[in-house]
């Protein structure tokens, strides 16, 4: 028997829950201090590149403005947390039921970059379920869900698609 | 054509490594990190909550790994390259203090439409010599023609 057929396989009522939209939301006005901070951060302890903080060195580029690194998140820290339409507790009860653990680790995905985010920016972000499957692992059966977002700006400019991998165990 | 860029596509070779980005994180900057990202989870804060979820200590965030390949991308391409694509997986965690040397090779060249694009693929090697992230990036470059 292969290590696939070892573990069970996704249930009706969990793939029932794939395409459909998770959460949408509107991000507030992204600020030179929110671009510097994450620059800091993700640099820590060298000092980030100009083009994240110096605004007179910015206007120099071909970006004419500060721009935030690619990976930044314009959704931390809101007031509005935006529209949820599909939570991990509404998967809970079937993901359960498929004797799979509460545990969560992140899995890593990727992002596919288009308009820079930039000072004043506000982005407008839906998410998906888009994918469910299960693979053996070292502590058990793992669920794999995979959840799709895409970016754009207030010009309806796309920012980014991302793909990440959450993993239940 | 661009002049004055910090790398060329024309000077890009199959099979290059391109310069490293090392780092040993620990709460310092996991805490940063936290506090930019709005990540605020036990299992990087809390010893008693990770070990409760199997793991033996707290460890550090796979978005801020991710973050640092990006720097590594970033470093390479300078301000006139772009960063397209980014994909990894997370097979394994890092803890307090462990060195995390970011690294990648050049796997593909091409043009598509008006864009010189150049794959490569991503590690960050852990202190066992394993790739904790591996993944694969497409960045674009400019051209002297």
């Amino acid at each position: 028997m292969s290590q696939q057929e070892k573990v069970p396989s996704v249930s009706d009522e969990l793939k029932a829950f794939v395409g459909r939209p998770m959460r949408r939301q509107v991000s507030d006005p992204v600020t030179d201090s929110d671009i510097r901070r994450w620059a800091i951060a993700v640099y820590w302890p060298e000092k980030p590149p100009r083009i994240f903080w110096d605004k007179e060195y910015a206007e120099t580029t071909r970006f004419r403005s500060i721009v935030a690194p690619e990976e930044f998140n314009p959704f931390a820290w809101p007031i509005n947390p935006g529209e949820t339409l599909l939570t991990d507790n509404d998967l809970e009860p079937a993901i359960k039921r498929m004797g799979i653990g509460m545990n969560i680790l992140n899995g890593g995905g990727g992002n596919t970059y288009f308009e820079r985010i930039r000072p004043d920016d506000v982005i407008r972000a839906e998410t998906i379920l888009d994918e469910v499957y299960t693979r053996p692992g070292r502590l058990g059966t793992m669920l794999f869900l995979i959840r799709k977002t895409t970016w754009v700006n207030q010009e309806e400019k796309k920012v980014r698609e991302s793909r990440n991998i959450g993993i239940k165990y | 054509m661009t002049t004055n860029a910090d790398l060329y596509y024309e000077d890009v070779e199959l099979g290059q490594a391109i310069p490293s980005f090392t780092r040993s994180p620990n709460l310092m900057e996991w805490n940063r990190y936290a506090a930019v990202n709005d990540e605020f989870v036990y299992i990087h804060m809390d010893v008693d909550k990770a070990q409760a979820a199997g793991m033996k200590d707290v460890f550090g965030m796979g978005n801020l790994r991710l973050a640092y390949l990006h720097n590594m991308l970033r470093n390479w391409i300078g301000i006139t390259g772009d960063i397209k694509r980014v994909d990894v997986q997370h097979r394994s965690l890092n803890f307090k203090n462990e060195k995390l040397i970011c690294k990648a090779t050049v796997t593909k060249k091409y043009v598509e439409g008006a864009e010189n694009l150049v794959d490569l693929e991503l590690e960050v090697q852990n202190p066992e010599g394993k790739n904790a992230t591996p993944g694969t990036a497409t960045v674009a470059l400019p051209t002297r023609i």
